[in-house]
């Protein structure tokens, strides 16, 4: 698993690569958290386009950064998921939550 | 019926071991030609037992283990059972609910065992509280 920040104009992009499971997820969160506690982004954009393996945990740090940027007052959308990782996301319920960014 | 091919396998419960368990699955059921959607099937369902096995059977301890068994059937089927020795569930059929969850500060969804019932043909939970639990999953295979 890999994780890039990247700040654009008030978002944070995070973009991840390679298998998020239970193990990583817990680097992830603590990443994007302390990000989000310092930068106070608008916007967060979780980007799954690298992503080739996720299950449940990926999930939970999906939902768990939207109550991240709840607390703050920002949304976050999510880009880029296909194959297993977009069936957990729609199967979840979490597109409620956060935004389906197509492109 | 016959089980053309199986592993054993014998793990600590470290969160490390999560991507180990799923892969040697996916390697033993790739012995029978699966497709890739079923290879991605049987990943993420074997990462949500041997995951629940870490994180609620043991609660994060270190020195518990878990006990994988996959057998590759005659009929093309591939079973994996992950048993642990772990505190027990006391109502499987409520932990089995979507988003029922009862470690929700550690960001656990309450996914776990929907998504092992949606991705893979049969799923059978069986648990005695302060014993342990037993998942035992069915995947038929093939085009």
């Amino acid at each position: 698993m890999n994780l890039k920040l990247l700040e654009e104009e008030n978002v944070l992009h995070a973009v991840i690569t390679g298998e998020i499971d239970h193990h990583n997820a817990v680097v992830l969160r603590e990443k994007v958290d302390r990000q989000i506690a310092a930068m106070r982004p608008a916007g967060l954009v979780i980007d799954l386009s690298g992503v080739t393996f996720m299950d449940s945990s990926g999930l939970g740090f999906v939902m768990g950064r939207y109550r991240s940027m709840a607390g703050i007052g920002g949304q976050v959308t999510v880009k880029g998921a296909t194959g297993r990782v977009e069936t957990i996301l729609q199967m979840s319920g979490a597109y409620r939550y956060v935004k389906l960014l197509d492109e | 019926m016959k089980t053309v091919n199986f592993v054993r396998m014998t793990l600590p419960a470290k969160s490390v071991n999560e991507a180990y368990a799923r892969v040697a699955a996916a390697a033993l059921a790739s012995q029978v030609d699966p497709t890739i959607e079923q290879m991605a099937d049987i990943k993420t369902a074997v990462s949500e037992a041997v995951t629940n096995a870490i994180v609620h059977a043991y609660r994060g301890q270190e020195g518990g283990l878990v006990y994988i068994t996959m057998r590759l059937m005659e009929d093309g089927s591939f079973i994996v059972s992950v048993r642990d020795r772990g505190c027990g569930i006391g109502d499987v059929r409520q932990a089995r609910e979507p988003c029922f969850t009862t470690a929700p500060s550690e960001e656990r969804s309450g996914m776990g065992f929907s998504i092992m019932e949606a991705f893979m043909d049969k799923l059978q939970v069986r648990s005695a509280p302060g014993r342990g639990t037993t998942v035992t999953m069915t995947k038929r295979l093939g085009r």
